[in-house]
């Protein structure tokens, strides 16, 4: 008789962004819906983007099969304060950011070389003590990994990021 | 006209404006602000229920028989929480209720506070929306959003939790309509070459199948006056889920009973060999699909859904279309005007090969009373009366909708999708409150009934006249079954022990107890129920050990049907046990 093992299916990583009235309990819907049926959240940022408040977006980060995204977008939009939602890795070319403080201490070479790199990935120093800086540093998620990467050998301490929001390129809205 | 009211009076009033008669509900001291206000109010009956699941279940039963929304109203905390399962059963069956639920007063909200749930949190996932509802003045506004939201697109409860100082404070009513902005639009037509070309697959199918759901029902009777007319129009059969009996009619010569794990060979072979599925409100659900890569390998699907969730969630189709059956069923004979089908001959003659399996017979038994007899023999002797039948969960429920047969919607109230024992009485006191000279009949499992059968005291009080039809195998008889065919007869607690004696529990009701033991007071037992006017409790004895078939084993594909008298194998790869 056969064993049972789980199984994994290939995945993908998707940015949606979901346009949504600025009601009480609406991020822990949408978060809510995430978990309750078993999807990834990544990374997930909402602020409103109205003058009166009415209105937020929220950037959700995703990963999972094509056949999950499709349905993550489907559940979205079936949610009542859910205006729009688009998945902007399937939109077409789309710009994505995200903004890191990043802590690194030491002395020495290390101090030196990481002020280097620092100035090569342009993150700019918002503090400075002897011992140590704290960088601000904007980019595409990898290029954040990358350095936080290069840090982590030259002291790093500690690491905060935003989480992703992105736009598609070109005039057209999300 | 507007004036100030309290929020418990504009919540009254708004329910009055939406129509409602009934509010199924039970009162505690976060919602006796509401209680006071329908305190002499002739326009709503509130129906008290035993216990708040049988609120919203009796809502349910209310909403499927009549296809209006069923109104609950219950207190904070335990009230709330009570409700929850008859809220997550009509979330998955798509039934359209608006849940009105007190809470402890906003500024205790957080704090612990006595007979304080976080409701909204609780809830959040098996109702379509909710609402917290944090000032009388938005109360009109959310009430009227609410029977929008939970009666259109795709039916659902919407739960309205409200804080006991907001029942109390004072707000202006007005009058007229309610004045909201309009942000729940569902799209309900389907676009024009979507339309064609469906009608382009079915006039090219050779070996069509209309497979059919709960959809249609919800859709509304348009919806199955319209499916019939295409299939008159097509030719082709016409299968259907547990959620959509009575939208095709059973004596129709095309009609091939049930699909799925308990459906007919004919149904489920025709969809593995079609050529085109026609799928009508229908969501692919497991109990139907069986394995999935096995799954109707050779066909192409068109999917008619109101929700674009339903659409490729587990099988992908050829050809989506989002809209509302009635409307897109209307779409398609437009387009389809007098176009010719092809020959159908050798298909349903195909079809009529399979029928001659005859799935549905079962062993003669000359000691016991076989269960799906006493279905076939409660059907033979109701349908003049045009029954509405409600079930509990389990065997009875599949021979129920085996052997009793459907010729129009709303007729059947059963849990198909969350399969809640206990839904089966209290849904037969809110259809019959819907339909007061309906006869009205609960099939039901000896271990089912006890789930709710407080509410007998329920149909007692409000004088409705419901039949319990008790199929008493002695059995949690599904779980058995299921532990014969895949735990080799490992029977772990499904056994019936310590049964009441129903006819003295009937009688201890104010009820009418009957007991059927032999297939000789079959007949006259049936009858005698159908002429007491008053509820009717009939404890049908049946033989104890029967198993429902066919039966597709889960994991197993439409062709690996088990039929009576095959050889059943006792036990199950992991595999297939970790499926449900
Ligand atoms: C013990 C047990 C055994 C079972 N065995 C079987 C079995 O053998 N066979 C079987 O079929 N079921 C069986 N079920 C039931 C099963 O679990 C599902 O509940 C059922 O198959 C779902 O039916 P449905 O596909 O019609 O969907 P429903 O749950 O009725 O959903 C309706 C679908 O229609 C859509 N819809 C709603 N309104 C509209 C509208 N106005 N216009 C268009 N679309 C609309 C919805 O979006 C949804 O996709 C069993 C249940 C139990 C408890
Ligand atoms: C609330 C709830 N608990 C458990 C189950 C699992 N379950 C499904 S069928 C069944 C047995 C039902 O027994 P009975 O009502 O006697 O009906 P029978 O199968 O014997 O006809 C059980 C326990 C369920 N569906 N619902």
């Amino acid at each position: 008789m056969e064993m049972m093992h789980i199984k994994h299916e290939a995945e993908e990583r998707h940015v949606l962004t979901v346009t949504v009235d600025n009601e009480a309990g609406i991020l822990a819907k949408i978060a809510g819906l995430f978990t309750a049926r078993g999807y990834n959240i990544d990374s997930l940022t909402v602020a409103d983007i109205t003058e009166n408040h009415a209105v937020s977006r929220i950037t959700i980060v995703t990963h999972g099969p094509p056949s999950q995204i499709d349905q993550i977008h489907a559940q979205l939009e079936r949610l009542v304060p859910v205006h729009k939602v688009v998945d902007l890795t399937e939109a077409g070319p789309f710009v994505q950011r995200e903004l890191a403080l990043i802590k690194v201490a030491g002395a020495g070479e290390k101090r030196v070389e990481a002020l280097r790199i620092a100035d090569v990935f342009r993150a700019k120093p918002v503090d400075t003590t002897t011992e140590s800086f704290i960088f601000e540093l904007t980019g595409a998620p990898d290029k954040i990994d990358t350095f936080v990467a290069i840090m982590r050998e030259l002291g790093l301490v500690e690491v905060g990021r935003t989480g992703v929001v992105g736009m598609i390129r070109g005039t057209k809205e999300a | 006209m507007s004036e100030e009211r309290s929020g418990a009076n504009i919540l009254v009033e708004s329910l009055v404006k939406q129509g409602v008669e009934f509010v199924f509900g039970y009162p505690g001291g976060a919602v006796l602000p509401i209680y006071d206000a329908l305190f002499g109010d002739e326009r709503l009956r509130h129906i008290l229920v035993r216990h708040e699941a049988g609120a919203a279940h009796a809502a349910e039963g209310y909403a499927r028989s009549t296809g209006k929304p069923g109104v609950v109203l219950v207190t904070s905390g335990p009230g709330a929480t009570n409700a929850v399962t008859g809220i997550a059963d009509a979330f998955l069956d798509s039934i359209p209720l608006v849940v009105i639920t007190g809470q402890v007063p906003t500024a205790l909200i957080g704090s612990d506070a006595f007979q304080e749930a976080d409701t909204v949190g609780i809830s959040r996932h098996c109702t379509k929306h909710n609402y917290l509802v944090k000032d009388p003045a938005d109360l009109a506004a959310v009430v009227d959003e609410a029977f929008q939201i939970a009666t259109t697109g795709r039916p659902g409860p919407v739960l309205i939790d409200i804080p006991k100082d907001v029942q109390i404070a004072m707000a202006t009513w007005h009058d007229g309509p309610a004045q909201r902005r309009q942000r729940y639009a569902p799209r309900t037509r389907g676009e024009i070459e979507e339309i064609e070309d469906a009608v382009a697959m079915i006039a090219a199918a050779r070996a069509p199948v209309f497979y059919t759901g709960g959809g249609v029902i919800n859709s509304g009777p348009q919806a199955t006056a319209l499916l019939r007319e295409l299939q008159a129009k097509t030719g082709a059969p016409v299968t259907s889920t547990l959620m959509g009996l009575g939208a095709f009619p059973a004596d129709s010569r095309d009609w091939l009973g049930m699909l799925g794990m308990h459906g007919t060979y004919e149904a489920n072979m025709a969809m593995n060999q079609s050529d085109l599925i026609i799928c009508v409100g229908a969501r692919f659900d497991d109990r139907v699909t069986g394995r999935l890569d096995a799954f109707a390998p050779n066909s192409k699907k068109i999917h008619i859904d109101i929700d674009r969730s339903s659409i490729n969630k587990t099988v992908r189709v050829d050809l989506p279309i989002i809209g509302d059956c009635a409307q897109v069923l209307e779409q398609i004979l437009e387009v389809w005007g007098d176009r010719k089908p092809q020959d159908l001959t050798a298909w349903k003659d195909r079809i009529d090969t399979w029928r001659q399996k005859k799935s549905l017979s079962f062993p003669d038994n000359r000691d016991a009373i076989m269960p799906q007899l006493a279905i076939q023999r409660l059907f033979a002797l109701t349908k003049p009366m045009d029954p509405i039948i409600s079930t509990e969960v389990g065997q009875h429920q599949m021979w129920a909708a085996q052997h009793f047969h459907f010729f129009s919607p709303n007729k059947w109230l059963t849990s198909g999708g969350l399969g809640t024992m206990g839904y089966g009485l209290p849904a037969a006191i809110g259809a019959q409150l819907g339909n007061p000279n309906s006869l009205v009949i609960d099939i039901a499992g000896d271990a089912s009934i006890q789930m709710n059968i407080q509410e007998l005291g329920t149909a007692t009080q409000y004088r409705l006249p419901v039949k319990v039809f008790i199929l008493n195998n002695e059995w949690m008889g599904m779980v058995r079954q299921w532990q014969e065919l895949t735990y080799e007869s490992r029977y772990s607690n499904s056994y019936s022990d310590s049964l009441p004696d129903f006819v003295k529990l009937a009688e201890a009701y104010g009820w009418k107890g009957i007991r059927i033991e032999n297939e000789s007071e079959l007949d006259a037992g049936i009858q005698a129920m159908i002429d007491y006017p008053g509820p009717v409790i009939v404890d049908c004895l049946v033989a104890k050990e029967s198993n429902c078939f066919p039966m597709i084993p889960s994991g197993a594909s439409h062709t690996e049907m088990i039929l009576y008298g095959d050889t059943v194998a006792g036990t199950m790869d992991d595999e297939a046990k970790a499926l449900v």
